[in-house]
This record gives structure tokens, sequence and C-alpha cells, in this order.
């Protein structure tokens, strides 16, 4: 038979990594607040469901938008039919308005160097082939993405090259450490072509300063090499300090603005995280780079967005006032819910890293874990899927240099939920304490009822890998509503 | 060595016994007479050398091509750099890389470099759809515009389509919970299975139902482009090839990839059908440069040819791929867009009925040209190969399509009777237009290949070219861009080996602007008489 690839065959896709196992559990037996409440809670997938009734209601009051209502068919024609990579030119307006806004309106960003790709992973990747060959290496700082592995690595041949941040300084990236990474590429005669990042942070939830931001950039420039910032999240920020984009860096520093090559500088974003539009695959490459912006632009026929939904995002987000409302309450909402989550867990005895933005809290579980090694922080992680039922990610998927630390996602699921999955984790943490008290096994998660329950299944999931029909248990049942509209 | 007579009849110029001078000599040096060390070294360093003076033979050729197309055209600035591109397409299917990693100041890849410098921007597809687009023909406001024929978009059934919205977009928006959470969250990449099952059921349709396609065999992606990239990541390594009849629609699928396009010509002799011989012709010779050939790409029907392939040549092609062990990539996008009278064979009927390998079969299809909505960006990757569809379907991670665009279909594809008049009319309207626009050209004594889907006509201008080749095929192609005012896309933009043929699309004419066209390509054609 005819052979595949070396890419199909190598096992590069990162997808056995735990961070993709927890999910596994979860397909195999989601939470469902009615038909299924022993299920395994979500809480490993970063996604912003907070604040969809706003978008919703947005969506009701604006038909024209929607090239799906009798208002909004007349540009049906138009829509359908347009097929050029640079996009609409009026989503790409939107898109530079809005990211100018999620930046406090503190910097201009040009819409000529708004560029598409499949979701900020083709994002990612497209950039990466833009710069790096097949054995070139990127820093990033660890602990990452676990993303990363398969989209700046699989069909680029790029290489990844941590970059170690301790938690004793609250995983602050240093110059130091920036430095022996480098160096050791070096003597390993590896090739470095830049360091990649995201502000604000995925796991960690915290903004980089201004300080940092200007002291990476200055490395990056001595040596030459580029600076990729992924700002996902930039609008999931709900805290002091102030997010500040590298846009801002190199544009309204008079002294960077001097020194710094701005054609090593490029920024991915996406409305995947800030909106909570994961679905609309829109993601974004900007460059200060003309021949990136270029390249990266021919490359956008691999990943362009829908021409459907650049239209309707146009509208949206050409919206001032909604935007600015929008903005606001989202901020709000998250804040509510950190906090609702992180006072729940100090309750119980666990910190987590201080944070100001993301989806997300870094948890630090190092004093539940038996030994401090990798294999007890598996054990403990093995443990809380399968007993405590919660899908969380360990830190070793992230590439964490330390033990012991778990993300954990809020913003994918409702307020009662959290309140499940809290009491859940008190339940665990009681009888852990227990246990190490009276040094027996005392009978554990009470909660669990011996008569089995059907596991809700809905017939859509596969025994595929990555099915991701993630709904939250309020949402509405995954079949299409217009489906069923229609019968 | 055999090719040193060769070698020395270029560097010198002078007669007989002048290369006799230096062939004795050099016959010596091979039989071994300079010792092992001249032997060696004196062959490699006359080959250097012949390399390096074809090297800079070729990049002359194009300044002079400068000059006398210039002359003809009306100040086209791109004409130079057009020559040099698609002059080193026609001899080489590879791209010179130029090393430009290390100089200047942008520090792009090396692989970014070779997509910028591919002179894109100045092929002359770019070129006519620049212009075009910037001085776009309209019948009342701009009726000395650009005529667009360059584009291979279906404007001709549009409307069926906004019809089928008007009757049905009223019935969602009564839907109370059209909750925008069922739509905006993550949804598995590589398609929600109603959609699958959707456009399974419309390729069917599109192929009259000779084939039922089966949605578990599907994967969903966004657009065709990335479907025939990720099938590429699949079954090639960086550095091999695939065989492709020529001529074809340029196509990016190497950029990233790292693979190679090798052209089996096409001849105008076998109304431009794949010759078997051709393939494994061009399959040898690839194993001679070294190069691993791991597959065949054929579109059917075939762009820009608009012909089929007949039952018997996908046997054939199905027994060479067994042979020679390696896959069968049928890009059938245009499968629904046939209207000649013979019927659409799709390679899925082929590998149902006979005892082929079904591992080896793959096929692309998308939504842009059977349903005429490029601008949503639908593909799909059918496969029976297990291995190959459970690495595609990661690979949808990088290129899925937008979800809200999923439900519309899933709607749209779901009325099986707007499907099956939507498929009949819009073929009804092609097979008009195309029948319309050849026999205009007939008129104008310019004959077409039988074209039996498509949006476009396959020309041959060659008897009105000034010289039989390249230089003079783009001659005509400015011509007609800069005085016509027409934009055709010539066939050296297709690797086309035989010069003077130019694709022309006609879907997106109303039938009026036919005769507009033919009036402008006839003061052409004039022109170029009254001036020979």
């Amino acid at each position: 038979m005819a052979l595949l690839s070396k890419l199909a065959t190598n096992e590069q896709h990162g997808e056995n990594s735990p961070y993709f196992d927890g999910w596994k559990a979860y397909d195999n037996d989601p939470f469902h607040l009615v038909n299924n409440p022993n299920g395994v809670i979500q809480m490993g997938l970063a996604e912003n469901q907070l604040s969809f009734d706003l978008i919703e209601e947005w969506i009701k009051r604006n038909p024209k938008a929607s090239i799906c209502t009798t208002e909004g068919m007349e540009s049906f024609r138009t829509i359908a039919n347009f097929q050029d990579y640079h996009g609409l030119p009026e989503f790409r307006s939107a898109i530079a308005k809005f990211m100018e806004k999620t930046r406090g309106s503190r910097v201009k960003f040009d819409p000529e160097r708004v560029v598409m790709a499949g979701g900020a992973t083709g994002a990612n990747e497209t950039l990466m082939f833009c710069l790096a060959d097949p054995g070139d290496a990127f820093l990033v700082p660890s602990p990452y993405y676990p993303g990363f592995n398969r989209d700046l690595r699989w069909r680029t041949g790029v290489q990844l090259l941590p970059i170690s941040c301790k938690s004793s300084n609250s995983f602050k990236i240093t110059i130091e450490a920036l430095k022996e990474a480098y160096e050791n590429a070096q003597q390993a005669n590896v090739k470095v072509k830049g360091l990649i990042l995201t502000n604000p942070s995925n796991p960690l939830g915290t903004t980089l300063d201004r300080d940092t931001l200007k002291n990476l950039l200055t490395f990056t420039n001595e040596h030459n090499i580029h600076l990729v910032c992924d700002e996902i999240y930039a609008t999931t920020v709900f805290d002091a300090p102030q997010f500040v984009s590298i846009a801002e860096i190199i544009t309204n520093d008079e002294v960077t603005n001097r020194c710094i090559n701005k054609d090593l500088v490029h920024i991915v974003y996406s409305l995947s995280k800030d909106m909570g539009f994961p679905g609309f695959r829109v993601g974004i490459v900007y460059s200060f780079n003309d021949d990136v912006v270029n390249c990266a632009r021919k490359m956008s026929s691999f990943g362009l967005v829908s021409t459907q939904t650049q239209h309707i995002i146009a509208a949206m987000l050409s919206d001032d006032e909604f935007v600015e409302e929008f903005l606001i309450e989202s901020a709000k909402r998250l804040r509510k819910r950190h906090e609702k989550f992180t006072g729940g867990l100090e309750e119980v005895g666990i910190k987590c890293l201080k944070s100001n933005a993301g989806l997300f809290c870094w948890m630090d579980l190092r004093p539940l874990l038996k030994e401090p090694t990798h294999d007890g922080e598996v054990t403990l992680w093995k443990l809380i899927i399968n007993d405590v039922k919660l899908n969380v990610s360990p830190g070793s998927s992230f590439n964490c240099p330390e033990t012991g630390w778990f993300r954990v996602c809020f913003a994918n699921i409702d307020d009662q939920t959290v309140d499940i999955a809290l009491v859940r984790i008190r339940m665990f943490v009681d009888g852990n304490n227990d246990v190490k008290e009276n040094g027996v096994a005392k009978e554990k998660q009470h909660w669990k009822r011996s008569n089995l329950r059907l596991s809700f299944s809905n017939g859509k999931y596969d025994e595929n890998v990555m099915s991701l029909n993630m709904m939250s248990p309020n949402s509405p049942i995954p079949h299409s509503p217009l489906v069923r509209a229609r019968n | 060595m055999t090719n040193s007579p060769t070698k020395t009849t270029t560097i010198s110029s002078g007669g007989a016994t002048s290369a006799m001078r230096v062939i004795v000599p050099l016959q010596g040096v091979v039989q071994g007479r300079g010792g092992l060390f001249l032997g060696s070294v004196i062959p490699c360093a006359l080959f250097y050398f012949w390399q390096l003076y074809l090297k800079r033979n070729r990049n002359r050729r194009p300044s002079s091509n400068n000059n006398n197309a210039e002359s003809g055209s009306s100040g086209s600035t791109h004409l130079p750099d057009v020559s040099s591109g698609s002059g080193l397409q026609r001899v080489h299917s590879r791209i010179l890389l130029s090393p430009k990693g290390t100089s200047g100041q942008s520090q792009v890849s090396v692989r970014a470099n070779s997509v910028i410098s591919k002179q894109i921007d100045s092929s002359p597809c770019f070129v006519g759809l620049n212009k075009a687009s910037q001085d776009p023909y309209d019948e009342f406001s701009n009726p000395d515009g650009v005529i667009q024929l360059g584009l291979d978009e279906n404007k001709l059934s549009l409307d069926l389509v906004q019809e089928w919205l008007a009757e049905n977009v009223s019935r969602w928006m009564m839907a109370e919970d059209l909750s925008i959470s069922g739509i905006a969250t993550y949804q598995p990449f590589d398609g929600l299975l109603e959609l699958k099952v959707a456009v399974a059921g419309f390729m069917s349709q599109a192929v009259d139902n000779s084939v039922s396609f089966s949605p578990s065999q599907m994967v969903l992606t966004g657009g065709a482009t990335p479907a025939l990239e990720i099938l590429s990541f699949c079954l090639a390594d960086p550095g091999n090839a695939f065989l492709v009849p020529s001529p074809y629609y340029p196509e990016d699928v190497k950029w990233r990839t790292g693979v190679e396009i090798i052209p089996v010509p096409c001849r105008s002799a076998d109304n431009f059908s794949l010759s078997i011989d051709a393939l494994d012709r061009a399959f040898n010779q690839a194993k001679k440069r070294g190069l691993k050939v791991r597959g065949v790409i054929i579109s059917n029907p075939s762009n820009p040819v608009g012909n089929m392939f007949s039952r018997e040549t996908l046997y054939n092609l199905l027994d060479f791929a067994t042979e020679k062990n390696i896959h069968v990539i049928s890009n059938e996008i245009l499968a629904g867009s046939s209207y000649g009278g013979e019927e659409f064979v799709s390679i899925a009927e082929i590998i149902d009925s006979e005892d082929f390998d079904r591992n080896r079969v793959h096929i692309v299809y998308g939504l842009s040209k059977d349903l005429s909505l490029p601008g949503f960006r639908v593909g799909a990757i059918y496969t029976c190969n297990e291995n190959v569809l459970a690495v595609v379907k990661k690979l949808t991670r990088f290129s899925s399509i937008s979800v809200p665009t999923q439900h519309l279909l899933i709607q749209m594809l779901s009325d099986a009777k707007f499907v099956q008049q939507f498929i009949k009319r819009n073929r009804e309207r092609l097979r008009r237009m195309y029948s319309l626009f050849v026999s205009g050209l007939k008129q104008l004594g310019i004959e077409c290949t039988k074209s039996s889907g498509g949006f476009y006509c396959w020309a041959d201008m060659s008897r009105l070219i000034r010289s039989y080749n390249e230089k003079g095929e783009i001659e005509l192609w400015d011509n007609l861009l800069n005085v016509a005012k027409i934009n055709a896309t010539p066939g050296s933009s297709c690797h086309c080996v035989e010069p003077g043929w130019f694709r022309l699309c006609f879907t997106t004419l109303s039938e009026k602007d036919i005769s507009t066209v033919m009036r402008r390509i006839q003061k052409v054609l004039e022109t170029r008489k009254s001036l020979s």
C-alpha cells in the first residue's frame, strides 16, 4: 500500500499529551446538570461563555448584519462570491479598530496589516512558516500552551526551546533565563529565529509589565531575532495592572521607536477568547514587517475566514457603543467569576497564582502531591479526573519546570456548575486531609452514587480524539436549533 | 563522459577544428592519460562552467524579451518579470530559490522568500486580475472597462441560491431558541456531522447518484485549497513530488509542503487528455532526477481545459498508480458543473466497482464552484484510507469551516429538492453560455477544445501569435488586456507546453456581454492582421 508521509506517521501532533487525555475522559462521561450530575466537569477548556447573551441580543437587534435574515440578504451575492484573500475591507477596519479599543485606544492599528488565518492556531503556524525554516528554533517561556507543540512544530519542522520560569518569582520571565536558553541553543548549534510568548499568559493568567516587555524587546532586537506576541487573551484582562500590548511599546515609546527594528515584531490575535467566538475561526496575523504581511497574506488562502463571518463581525465590531459596553461587562463578569472560584479554592486551602487575566487560574496543588515528582503529579491528576471528576490540566502538559501546578478553566461553565465543582474539590481536599491525619483511606466521594446513571450521550461523539462538542449544561442541546426549527 | 562533445560545442563557438582541439585532449583525460585527478577535476570544472553559462543565458533571455514586448505594449511595467517568471516555469517546474535569507533586512524564512520572490504579483494571472478589478466593465457605468474572463467563478446561478435564502430565512428567525452558543462555541474541527451528511448528499447528487458518498469517510476543511495542501502534507515528505497533467491551474500547494510539482504534458492532438505513456515518462524522468514521486494529482473536470477523464483513462491511471505504488488525488471540485453530453465519471465510481486498492485514492471537493459560494470557504477531503483520515482530521485544526456558515449550509444542502433543481438548472445555464461563447469565437476563426465541464473554454489562438513561443503568447495576452480590454489567462501560466492557448471564463458574463467580448476580440484580430 502506498506509504504516508513522515508527518502523517510521526506522533508530533502532540495529541498524546495528558492535556488531551483529560478531554477524552470528559467525552466519555460529560457532566450535565440534569442528565448526568456525576459526570466529569470540563474545566480544561479555555472558552469564554460568560457573555454570550450580550452577543445574542446584539444579533437580534441588528438583523442586517447577518445575511441569513430578510434585512441582510441583499448583500448575499457579493458576500458569497467574495474570495479575495485581502478580506472584506470593512472586516479589516473593524478588526483594527477593535484591537485598538482593547488596548485602551493607546495605539493605532493599520487595517492593511491585518491578515486572516484559520484561528489563532493557523495564525501562529503561518508566522512560523514565514519566519523560520525546518530545524530552526523559537524560544518560548514555559509553562506554555500545549497546543504550541502542534501548532508551531508539526508541519513547520520548527523546534521549541523552553525558557524556564520559576514559581519563586511568580513565574515571571527573567532576562537571565532568556539569555541562558539562548546561549544553550548557540552551543548546541541550533539556530534561534525568535521568541514567542502569550501575553496575557496561558496558563498563568498574568500580564507582562512594561519594563519586562521592553527588556525582552531589547534582547530580541540586539540578537536580531523575531518577537511574536500572541495577544489572544488581551480582552480577558479584568483587573489591574492594565494590559500593555507590544504594539504600544514599539509605537509610543520614542526611544524604542528609534532603536527597535520593527521588522522583527509580530502580533497574533483572534476572537476566540475575547469575544467567545472560537467557532467562527477568526485568526489574525498582524506584523510590522511588510514581507511577512505579504507572505502571510498569500498563505492565508489556507485559512481564510468565511465571508459570512467577516460580514457579521465587521458590523458587530464597528458598533462602537456595543463594543464599549461589551468590553466593560465582559471584564466585570470575568472578575466576578474569578473571585468566586479563587475564593472557593482559598477556603479549602488551595492557592492560585495571582492573576489579572485569562479564562483560568493556575492552581498550586503542591501540598496535595504525594511526592514532588512528575509521577506524583500524574497520580494526582488521574485522581482528580477519575475520582473528583474534574478535567483539569496538569502542569507537565504545559512543560512546566515545576511539578504540582494545574490549570483550571472557569469561564465555560455556569454558576451552578462552579458551585458543584467547588463542592467536589472541598470533599477531595477534606478526604485527603483526613487520610493525612488518620493514615487511613476514608470512604471517599460519598456523593458518588453506587447505582450507575445513564451517561449523557447525544450520539454526536465519535471515538475521535479531538471531539470538542463542549457545551455548558445550560446551552441548548447540541443539535442545531436551526435543524430542529426546520423539522 | 558521453556529453563532453555537447559541452565543448557550447563553450567553443568556433568550427570543427577548434572543437577537435579541445575534444582530443579531453578524450585523453577521460581515458585516464591525465591521471585520475585531472580526469575528475577537469570534467567537473567544465560542467560547472557550463551550468554557469546556462544560468547566465537564462537570465539574459528575459531582458531580450523585455525589449520586444515593451515595444508592443502600452506601458505595462510588469511585463519583463512576466516573461522571466513564466519562462522559468516552462523550462523547469522548479523556481530557483534565491538564498535571500542572509541578505536584506527582513530575515524571513527561506520558504517565505520563495513565496514572495516567486513573482506571483507580476504573473499574468495576477496582473490581469488586478487590472480588471481596478477598471471593471459595466454595461452602463463603465462600458470601456476591462471584461473579466480570467476569474473562474460562476455567477450564473447565484440568484437561485439567493432565492432559496429569501424563501427559507424567515423560518429561522421565528425559532425562539436561536442561541449563539450553539454556533459560536468550539465544534469538531473536521466539521459538524450534519454538514458532512449534507455535503456527502450534495456530492452524490453532483455525480448523478452514480456513487453514494459516506459522511464517515469525509473531513471538512476551510476550502478546497487547504484540503489539497492537507492531503499533500499527509502523503508526501518535503522534496517528494506529485505528477500533475498539464495544463493545470497554478496551485500553491508547493509553498509550505516543500513538495515538487512535475507537469505531465498533454497535447492538443489528444484533446489534452492524459496519456499514460507521458505519465510513465515523467515518472521515470523524476526518478532519474532523484525525485520520489508520491502520487498523481488530477482535476476532473479539468482546469483550464474543461475536459473530463474517460472511464478507460481512469482505469489506466489506477493501474499505473498500483504498479508504481503511489497515491491518486482527484480534485473533483467541478463535478457538479459538468454540462457536456457524456456522463461525468468520478474516480469513486471506479474504485467502487473494480478491485482497486481504495487506500490509495483520495478525493478533494468543495462548494466554491458547484454551489457558487467561494466566500464561505467550504472544502472536503474524501478518502477510504483510515490512516489518512485519522491524520487529516487532526490537520483540519488549522483550517476549519466557520460554524455559522456550517449551520447555514446544513439547512441549504438538506433541502434535497433545492439541490436537485439547482444542479439541473445550473448545468443548463452553463451549457447555454458555453455554446454561445464557443460559437462566437468560432465565427472569429478561433477554435476551442471540446469542454464538458467548468466555467471556461480553452481557446486555440496559436495562429494569432506573432512568434510560436511563449513570448508571442504573452504579447497577445498583453494586447488582449490593454487593447481589447479583456482579461484572459494565457496557457503559459497554466504550464501548457503548446503556446497560443488561452483560458476564457464565461460565467461572469451575461448573454449580452458575449457579443461585446467578440467585438473586442475582433478589433484586436483586425489590428494584428493589418500590421502583419
